[in-house]
C-alpha cells in the first residue's frame, strides 16, 4: 500500500482521483468519513464517477445519474455493472491505497 | 334544479356544517329522491371542511381547497340552501323553522347540526377587539387581517386547535406565545414525554411556550395591547387567539323544549325528545359524553341516516378515535388509553437524536393506547391493532419497532411498504378522520372503476379531510391498479423524503432552517445525506432563502455547476467567457484565440446565445484557462449554470436602419444587472431592437422588444424540447423600468418556481394572471422583489473562475492527489 494523502485532502462527501498507468483511481470520503478507492469510470458510458454527488456510501455519475455502491462496486438497480474496487485505509488521519502495480508486486 | 314533487316528506337541516352534511350525503347515498331537503347554515360559505382550517391559517391550503361540497353539488343533487341565515326559533307544533331574516320552511323531519362555540374565558378584558377565536372561516380570516399589520400574538390553550392556530400565526410572521394551564402541552392526548418533545419542536420553531400559565387579564382601553399572567407576568399582544375548548352550541335545542343538559340529549338512533326531531355533531350529548373530534360525527351521520331514510336499524356506539396534529413536519398520533395505570403494561421506544418517541400501552396483551411522536406511518397499524381488541401474540415483543419490523419478525411480509399494506386486514382503518377501512376503498375503486386520487376521495371520502393517510390512499389505488397509476398530488422531493417541494420551502422559511442537515433532521428525513435528487434542490432553495447567510455546498451541485464549466460525454470540458451582452473585441478574441492554442483546445463553437464555446478541456487544465482568460477582462459565462446564462441583443440603433432603441446597450445593462444570479434552472434572456425581433426574445424566459415609445417586456418563453411563445407581460417606457421588471420577474422565479422548473412551465401552473398581479399591478410588491433580487445578487456577483485561481485553495478539487514516494 502506498500513502496518498491526509483524510483532510479529500472533501467530505466529495472524491479526490489519483493518477495511475491503468487509468484514474477514485478516492472517495463520505459523510461518516468511510473512505473507499474505485476506479474513475462508471461501467455505463465511462463518466468520471468521482465527479458525482455522494450521498450514503454511494455515488451518482455526473453524466447519467447511474448510482454505484461504494462498498460493492455495483450499480444500483434497475441498472447493471459493476466498476473495480481498491483496498483503501485510513490510518490516523493518513490515507492509504493499494495501487494496482503495488498489488501486482506484493 | 331538479323539480322534487311536492309530496316527498320534507327534511329541514338546520346547520350547514360537517356533521349535517355528512346525514345529508348518507341520506342521499341510502334513498336518493326520498326527501324534499333544505339546509340553513348561519355562515354565508358552503360546506367546508372545518378541520382543514388550520392548513388554510398556515398557507398550505385555500379556501376553495377546503370546500366539501359546492353551490352546484346542492344544486345538482335538488337542495336547497339558505347560507348566510340562522335559525332562531322551531314551532313543533306546526313543524315550522324560521330564520333570522324571516325565510319559514315547514318540514317533516327536522335534523339539528349546530356543532359547537369556542368557550371564551371570562377573564377581565375578553370583549376587547382583537381578542378572537379559532372556529370558521370569519376567525381565520381575521388572524390572516391581523398578521398583515404584524406583531405579537398570544394564543391561550395549548391544545390541539391553540397549537394549529399558533403555527400558522407563526408562519405568517407573528412573534407567537402560547399560553397553556396545564404542566405539558395536549395533555389529553400526550403523555408527558411526547408533550415535552412537542414543546421543544415549537421552541425550535420560534414560538414561545408558557406552561402553567393562568392568565388574569386581558390589557388594553380601546384594543387589546396584552395579557397579564396570575403570577404577575405581562406579555404584549396585538391579537390574542381563545382556544381553550369548545361547549356544544345547544342553544336552539334548549330554546324550543328539546331536552338538553350539556348538549341536545340524544338515543342511540340520534333522536332527541321529540320523535320528529334529530340530531348530530358537536351540538349533541350522548350518554353523558359530548364529542370534539370528527371520527364520532360520521358514526352519527350513519346512524341517523339509517333511521331517517328508514333503511336500517343501526345505535350509535362511541368508538375510540385517534388524534393527529396538523402542524407541517411535526408527526404525531395518539388514540385510547395512552397513560396507564393499574394492570397496564407500558412499552417505550426512545431515539432522542432522531426525535422519535412510541408508546403503546397493553392490557392483558391487548393495546389499550398508543402516543407516536416523530414519525406516525404506522399510525393505522396500531390503531387497528387498538380496534380490533385482539391479543397481540408474538407481535407483543416486537409491536413498538413498528408495523415492518413487527410483521418481519412474525414471519409476515416485511420492510416493502407496499407489502404492509397488502397485508393489513380489509377492516384496517385507512382514513381515521372519515372512517373509512382498507375494504371499503379497494371495492369502491373495483365497482367504480376509480382511477384517481380525486375519484377515491369523490366517493370514499377517504383522505378527504385532513390528507395525513394521502400516501396509504395512494398505495391502495397502487394495489388496485397496478404499475399504471400516476399519484397526482404533488409528489414527494425523492425518496428521502414524503415532502414535495412546495411545502420544504415553506417550511425552510416559517422555520428558519439555514442548513442543510437541519433541514434532513426536522422534516424528518430517511437518509443521513440525502441523495443527488434533494441535495441539489435544498441547497439552492437554502441558498435563495438565505443570501449572504447560506454557504453554498459544492459537494451537492451538480458536476458542471461545482466544477464551473460543462462536463462532456468524454469526460472533459467545455469552457464560454462572458460576453456582456454578445458583444466582444479583438483583445478578447486573441486572448482566446492564445488559449486555444496554448491548450491545444480542439473545438472552437459559436453557441446560440451569442457566446464562444471551447471545447474538449482537460478538468486539470480548467484553472489555468481561466486565469488566461481573467487576465484578459474574461469572467465565468455561466454557460453550466442553473441561472443567468445569456443576454441575447441584435445591434439596435446603434448600427441598424430599423433599429428604435439601444437595444445592446439595454441587453448589456441587464446582464450586467443579473450575472451569476442562480435559480431554480437556467434562465435565457434577449433583447430585440425592433418588433422583427431578431434577437429571438419571445423565445426567452425574458424577452424585451424594443417599439418606438418604449419596451414590451415578454415572459416564459422556450426554445427547448416544447417550443413555447413568451405570454406578453407589459409595456414600460424607460431603461430603468426593464430593469426593475426583469429584476422582479426573476426574483419571483426564484422564490416560488420548484427546483428544475423553467420559467415557462412554472408560469403556466401559477397562471398568466397571477404573474402579472404580481410584477404589474402591484408596484409596491415588484419593488420589493426587485429590491431582493439586488440585495442577493451582492453576494453573487463574484467571478467563481477568479476565485479558483492556480494555487488558490478552491483549485484543490482540480488536481490529482499525488502519491507519496
Amino acid at each position: 500500500m502506498i500513502e496518498i494523502g491526509s483524510l483532510s485532502d479529500i472533501p467530505r462527501q466529495g472524491a479526490r482521483i489519483v493518477k495511475t498507468a491503468q487509468g484514474d483511481i477514485a478516492v472517495f470520503r463520505t459523510l461518516d468519513d468511510s473512505v473507499f478507492a474505485i476506479e474513475d469510470r462508471c461501467p455505463h458510458k465511462g463518466g468520471p464517477l468521482s465527479q458525482g454527488i455522494v450521498h450514503g456510501h454511494g455515488v451518482a455519475c455526473p453524466l447519467h445519474n447511474w448510482v454505484i455502491d461504494l462498498t460493492s462496486g455495483e450499480a444500483l438497480a434497475p441498472d447493471h455493472g459493476c466498476v473495480k474496487r481498491f483496498a483503501v485505509e485510513l490510518r490516523g488521519d493518513r490515507v492509504w491505497l493499494a495501487l494496482p502495480a503495488a498489488r501486482q508486486a506484493a | 334544479m331538479n323539480a322534487i314533487p311536492a309530496q316527498h316528506p320534507r327534511l329541514v337541516v338546520i346547520g350547514n356544517g360537517m356533521a349535517g352534511m355528512r346525514t345529508v350525503e348518507e341520506i342521499l347515498a341510502r334513498a336518493p329522491g326520498k326527501f324534499q331537503i333544505t339546509v340553513f347554515g348561519a355562515e354565508p360559505h358552503p360546506n367546508y371542511n372545518r378541520i382543514m382550517l388550520s392548513p388554510v391559517l398556515a398557507g398550505e391550503k385555500t379556501f376553495d381547497d377546503i370546500v366539501i361540497n359546492s353551490r352546484e353539488w346542492y344544486a345538482e343533487n335538488g337542495i336547497e340552501l339558505i347560507a348566510g341565515e340562522k335559525v332562531v326559533s322551531v314551532d313543533r307544533e306546526a313543524r315550522l323553522v324560521m330564520g333570522e331574516f324571516g325565510t319559514t320552511r315547514p318540514y317533516d323531519r327536522l335534523l339539528i347540526a349546530t356543532g359547537s362555540d369556542p368557550f371564551i374565558i371570562p377573564v377581565p378584558g375578553h370583549k376587547l377587539p382583537g381578542v378572537i377565536t379559532f372556529r370558521d372561516m370569519a376567525d381565520v380570516d381575521a388572524m390572516l387581517a391581523a398578521c398583515e399589520r404584524g406583531g405579537s400574538a398570544v394564543v391561550i390553550g395549548g391544545g390541539l386547535l391553540g397549537l394549529e392556530a399558533a403555527n400558522g400565526l407563526s408562519i405568517n410572521g407573528m412573534r407567537t406565545t402560547v399560553l397553556h394551564l396545564m404542566p405539558t402541552l395536549m395533555e389529553r392526548q400526550l403523555d408527558t414525554v411526547a408533550g415535552g418533545m412537542l414543546k421543544a419542536d415549537l421552541e425550535a420553531r420560534g414560538l414561545t411556550v408558557l406552561c402553567g400559565a393562568d392568565t388574569a387579564e386581558i390589557l388594553g382601553t380601546e384594543r387589546v395591547t396584552g395579557i397579564r399572567l396570575k403570577d404577575g407576568k405581562e406579555i404584549p399582544a396585538d391579537l390574542v387567539v381563545m382556544a381553550v375548548g369548545i361547549r356544544p352550541n345547544a342553544a336552539l335545542g334548549r330554546e324550543i323544549g328539546l331536552e338538553c343538559k350539556r348538549g341536545i340529549i340524544v338515543d342511540d338512533t340520534m333522536r332527541t325528545s321529540d320523535p320528529f326531531i334529530f340530531s348530530v355533531g358537536e351540538c349533541v350529548e350522548h350518554r353523558g359524553v359530548c364529542y370534539g373530534l370528527v371520527a364520532p360525527l360520521w358514526d352519527m351521520a350513519r346512524v341517523a341516516a339509517d333511521h331517517l331514510s328508514s333503511v336500517a336499524d343501526s345505535l350509535y356506539i362511541p368508538a375510540v378515535s385517534g388524534t393527529r396534529l396538523k402542524v407541517t413536519g411535526i408527526e404525531m398520533f395518539s388514540a385510547g388509553d395512552f397513560i396507564g395505570g393499574d394492570e397496564a403494561e407500558v412499552v417505550e421506544f426512545r431515539d432522542p437524536s432522531r426525535g422519535l418517541y412510541r408508546r403503546l400501552v397493553l392490557r392483558e396483551e391487548k393495546v389499550a393506547g398508543v402516543v407516536l411522536y416523530g414519525e406516525a406511518e404506522d399510525a393505522g397499524w396500531y390503531f387497528s391493532l387498538l380496534k380490533n381488541a385482539e391479543a397481540l401474540g408474538p407481535l407483543r415483543h416486537t409491536a413498538i419497532f413498528g408495523q415492518s419490523v413487527a410483521m418481519a419478525a412474525a414471519g409476515g411480509p416485511a420492510k416493502d411498504p407496499k407489502a404492509a399494506l397488502a397485508a393489513l386486514p380489509d377492516t384496517a382503518e385507512i382514513c381515521g378522520c372519515n372512517g373509512v377501512c382498507k375494504g371499503k376503498i379497494l371495492s369502491t375503486i373495483a365497482e367504480k372503476g376509480l382511477t384517481t386520487l380525486d375519484d377515491v376521495r369523490a366517493h370514499t371520502k377517504a383522505s378527504a379531510s385532513c390528507g395525513s393517510c394521502t400516501p396509504q390512499v395512494e398505495g391502495l389505488i397502487a394495489l388496485a391498479l397496478g404499475d399504471g397509476y400516476q399519484a397526482a398530488a404533488e409528489k414527494p422531493m425523492c425518496k428521502c423524503t414524503g415532502l414535495g417541494h412546495d411545502v420544504v420551502r415553506k417550511e425552510i422559511i416559517a422555520q428558519s432552517l439555514k442548513t442543510m442537515p437541519g433541514v434532513m433532521k426536522r422534516l424528518g428525513w430517511k437518509t443521513a445525506d440525502g441523495c443527488h435528487h434533494c441535495r441539489p434542490a435544498l441547497n439552492y432553495y437554502l441558498l435563495c432563502a438565505w443570501p449572504g447567510e447560506y454557504e453554498d455546498d459544492a459537494q451537492s451541485r451538480f458536476v458542471n455547476e461545482r466544477n464551473h464549466a460543462n462536463i462532456q460525454k468524454d469526460g472533459t470540458y467545455s469552457v464560454v467567457p462572458r460576453m456582456w451582452g454578445g458583444v466582444t473585441n479583438a483583445a478578447e478574441l486573441r486572448a482566446i484565440a492564445d488559449v486555444v492554442d496554448k491548450y491545444d483546445i480542439p473545438t472552437v463553437k459559436v453557441t446560440g446565445g451569442q457566446r464562444i464555446d471551447l471545447l474538449g478541456v482537460k478538468r486539470e487544465q480548467l484553472p489555468e484557462v481561466w486565469a488566461e482568460l481573467n487576465a484578459a477582462g474574461m469572467v465565468s459565462g455561466h454557460a453550466y449554470a442553473k441561472g443567468l446564462r445569456t443576454v441575447k441583443t441584435c445591434v439596435g440603433s446603434e448600427w441598424c436602419r430599423f433599429g428604435t432603441q439601444d437595444s445592446t446597450g439595454m441587453g448589456i445593462q441587464l446582464e450586467r444587472m443579473t450575472w451569476g444570479s442562480w435559480h431554480p434552472h437556467k434562465v435565457k434572456l434577449a433583447v430585440s431592437g425592433c418588433p422583427r425581433n431578431c434577437a429571438e426574445a419571445t423565445i426567452k424566459d425574458f424577452g424585451v422588444i424594443a417599439v418606438d415609445s418604449g419596451w414590451e417586456l415578454h415572459i416564459a418563453g422556450n426554445g427547448g424540447i416544447h417550443l413555447r411563445g413568451t405570454d406578453f407581460l407589459c409595456k414600460v417606457t424607460t431603461e430603468a423600468e426593464v430593469l426593475e421588471y426583469c429584476g422582479a420577474f426573476l426574483q419571483l422565479y426564484r422564490e416560488e418556481a420548484r427546483y428544475l422548473d423553467r420559467t415557462a412551465p412554472w408560469v403556466e401552473r401559477v397562471g398568466l394572471d397571477y404573474v402579472k398581479q404580481r410584477i404589474v399591478e402591484d408596484a409596491e410588491g415588484r419593488r420589493a422583489l426587485h429590491e431582493r433580487f439586488l440585495y442577493a445578487q451582492k453576494f453573487m456577483q463574484i467571478d467563481p473562475w477568479a476565485q479558483r485561481a492556480p494555487g488558490a485553495a478552491a483549485a484543490q478539487p482540480f488536481t490529482s492527489l499525488q502519491p507519496a514516494e
